[in-house]
């Protein structure tokens, strides 16, 4: 046997670079608590950093919608197209066309399986883009539809997804516009993936952004989370778990409007899809440099949710969402926004689940159940593939 | 929820605090270890050490079977994945742990195919529904894992499938628990003994550490609960001056742990003369193999393996975290250059690694803390 020590990818030579530059300032003998402190302020540093994707070629982790995701859209997307609408990376970009205040937003659905308890690839793909249209506080109005089909496809399923978008885009009082259908050979695609992209309009006077949460402001989930992640997981039928459960996938204009007629003060809006309610709280915290901290016994999550999770070691505050929205509203306000959000079907169990806070800014802290408190930070790697 | 619930509720987690804080002689520092790296996530994931007395200090141990591959087996591993017509199945846990040229997942990018699975079992559908492939399933773990490698094999010889073998990495954990021992870094009060393990082996392999090294061990659960009252039981036979075994998660771990597993594993696998553990080095007698009479289903005769022991990137400290000597932040690349998206070391891949959950949970001076909540109260 022999020790091969040239056989060392690039990351590691830098993080043998980092440590011998530590090693030649020496490393100054504090008391323990402080010591801890200065490796804290240390790793708060190195997340300040600018992203950068070490790997070299594309991992399932770059589509979970957690870190890696985030470095991704950093690194690569945001650094090549820079812009100051882009740059707040909101669900939609806000844009003065003419005298109009528009906001435009697009999403890609790849889901699997195609159809699902409680909703399809079809009614997906028109509820998402609806919803990231409206928690920027716009109308949605139309809606833009492109089909990636695999060869063989069958052609009833292509008609029962597109029946159910027809329905989903009636429900939520938006048109399909204009379109694309692409066909590649057999092996090259899994069924069908979708584009959608939407437009609408924000005929309000509301100022919506992450990044004016403040210290007192409190955080509010619009209902029970984790239903679209676990209800899609168990479909898959990998796992011989069998719960009565369906996706939460809805349009959520509805009950955005009846919240902002009631609370036109809402500070920030957010649907909680890919990466959970904590990747939301963790935007917030970051945006808004502020501190968050929630409960966990004030989270709603359903009691099927919580024991397919606890099963599958997964935390359903990283579990994708379709028709759950998060808001930050000004303290003094949250009862009226709860009692606004529960008087909407979709939103009967609302709930404050934390606050805006000064202390710890750029943490989202967690007071378990159990009375201890921990982080919750973004999520690394991906427990859920093509959720959405 | 019934059946977890129960363990997590904090009227009872603040009546057990009360009970330790009373148990702590005033100046005496104790040092607890928990084995098992179950307990480690448990810990952080509750919260639980808001709970401690500042005196009680729970120290990691290596009871995390990700955390003790060393690299050169994951590069074994991704050798054996890129064999032509090969599948690996493996724990999704075992996806990020970097080898010395990158991950599983790394490994897919570049074009094997290795695929996450819940179940050893589920290697046995891949197989069946991959005739012309050979499904290769990359073992790992303590004696909690190991029964079901064991049956997944029985089963595979049972319905005559040809094209399964296993790639064993299983350890046994009272070795390593005797390395700690001996080890002359560290001295410690008790241990919070491995539940799952215990599931299997029982209790009487714990015996030694009580009598010989007159140290008190508690089996513990892995629900907050069951780990503040088996820190209860420690420091009541610390004050007590007692080394016993104790079994607090007797709701699932026979004094004598489960001969019907203990049997499926002597039947297939037996112990190895040495195997390297990360951070700790080579233990004799630490590991199990495939046994020769499956020779057919182990991959290690099946293939050739390089076997090529890859150092430790130098500025990794897993070892020292791994024996408990040093606390996760106090490795010098911890959260900097290693962090759970890019880990340099096992310990920040797996959601039982010490430094993973340190830095995922409990990433927060908690004196500062304490003393922010006083100014503003």
């Amino acid at each position: 046997m022999s020790v091969d020590h040239d056989h060392q990818p690039g990351w590691i030579g830098d993080a043998l670079a980092e440590h011998d530059k530590l090693e030649a300032e020496g490393r100054p003998q504090l008391p323990l608590a402080d010591r801890e402190q200065q490796v804290l302020d240390r790793i708060d540093r190195a997340r300040r950093r600018r992203p950068r994707v070490r790997e070299e070629r594309i991992t399932m982790s770059h589509g979970s919608g957690g870190k890696a995701t985030h470095t991704l859209i950093e690194a690569i997307f945001l650094d090549a197209f820079r812009n100051p609408l882009l740059e707040p990376l909101e669900d939609a970009a806000q844009l003065r066309v003419g005298g109009s205040r528009l906001a435009l937003t697009t999403d890609s659905y790849v889901v699997s399986p195609l159809f699902f308890p409680g909703g399809d690839i079809g009614d997906l793909a028109v509820n998402g883009t609806v919803n990231d249209l409206s928690v920027s506080g716009a109308t949605p109005l139309y809606l833009s539809a492109g089909f990636i089909l695999e060869e063989g496809f069958p052609v009833a399923d292509l008609h029962r997804i597109v029946a159910s978008m027809r329905d989903a885009a009636a429900a939520a009082g938006v048109h399909v516009v204009t379109g694309d259908t692409k066909v590649v050979q057999k092996g090259k695609a899994d069924g069908c993936y979708i584009n959608t992209a939407g437009v609408g309009v924000i005929d309000r006077e509301v100022n919506l952004g992450v990044a004016g949460a403040q210290p007192g402001d409190a955080i509010i989930v619009s209902g029970p989370i984790g239903d679209h992640g676990i209800t899609i997981m168990l479909a898959r039928g990998e796992l011989d778990i069998e719960a009565d459960l369906s996706s939460d996938t809805a349009p959520l204009n509805g009950l955005v409007a009846g919240l902002l007629d009631t609370v036109p003060g809402v500070r920030a809006m957010r649907d909680a899809t890919r990466g959970g309610v904590a990747t939301i709280l963790n935007e917030i915290a970051k945006a808004a440099e502020a501190g968050v901290l929630v409960s966990e016994d004030k989270i709603p999550v359903r009691a099927e949710v919580r024991g397919a999770s606890e099963l599958l070691g997964i935390d359903p505050m990283y579990v994708a969402c379709e028709g759950r929205l998060v808001a930050v509203v000004p303290g003094d306000e949250a009862d009226r926004a709860v009692a606004a959000l529960r008087a909407h079907p979709l939103g009967e169990q609302a709930a404050i689940i934390g606050h805006v806070r000064a202390e710890q800014p750029g943490i989202v802290q967690l007071k378990t159940a159990f009375g201890g408190t921990r982080i919750v930070d973004l999520l690394v790697g991906d427990p859920l593939p093509r959720i959405c | 929820m019934r059946f977890v619930d129960e363990f997590r509720d904090a009227d009872k987690a603040h009546a057990l605090a009360a009970k330790i804080a009373a148990l702590c002689e005033p100046g005496r520092q104790y040092k607890l270890m928990e084995v098992c790296g179950g307990h480690t996530h448990t810990i952080y994931k509750h919260g639980l050490e808001d709970y401690l007395p500042e005196s009680i200090t729970l120290v990691h141990g290596p009871g995390c079977p990700v955390c003790v591959i060393p690299m050169g087996r994951v590069d074994d591993a991704i050798h054996l994945a890129s064999q032509p017509d090969v599948i690996m199945t493996s724990f999704g846990d075992m996806m990020r742990v970097p080898g010395s040229g990158g991950s599983f997942f790394d490994a897919n990018a570049e074009g094997t195919n290795i695929r996450m699975v819940y179940s050893p079992l589920d290697s046995l559908k891949i197989a069946r529904q991959n005739p012309d492939k050979q499904v290769v399933f990359m073992a790992i773990g303590f004696e909690t894992t190991a029964p079901s490698t064991a049956m997944t094999m029985l089963r595979a010889a049972a319905q005559g499938l040809t094209n399964f073998s296993v790639f064993c990495n299983h350890v046994t954990i009272i070795p390593a628990i005797k390395a700690i021992l001996d080890s002359p870094d560290l001295r410690l009060d008790g241990f919070i003994g491995p539940g799952h393990v215990s599931t299997v082996i029982g209790c009487r392999p714990y015996e030694f550490i009580a009598r010989d090294y007159g140290k008190p061990v508690v089996v513990a659960g892995f629900e907050p609960l069951d780990i503040l009252q088996s820190i209860y039981l420690l420091m009541l036979q610390l004050s007590q001056n007692r080394s016993e075994v104790e079994n607090q998660y007797s709701r699932v771990v026979p004094w004598n742990g489960n001969l019907v597993a203990l049997k499926a594993i002597g039947e297939t696998m037996e112990l190895r003369p040495y195997f390297e553990w990360r951070g700790l080095g080579f233990i004799s007698h630490s590991a199990l193999q495939v046994r020769e009479k499956y020779a057919a289903m182990d991959a290690e005769r099946l293939f050739e393996v390089p076997g090529v022991r890859v150092a430790d990137p130098k500025a990794c400290q897993c070892g020292e975290v791994l024996k408990g000597v040093l606390k996760p932040w106090e490795c010098k690349v911890f959260g900097t250059a290693c962090t759970p998206e890019t880990p340099i070391g096992t310990c920040m891949v797996s959601p039982e690694g010490a430094c993973a959950a340190y830095y995922n949970f409990g990433r927060m001076n908690r004196n500062r803390v304490a003393e922010a909540e006083v100014a503003r109260s």
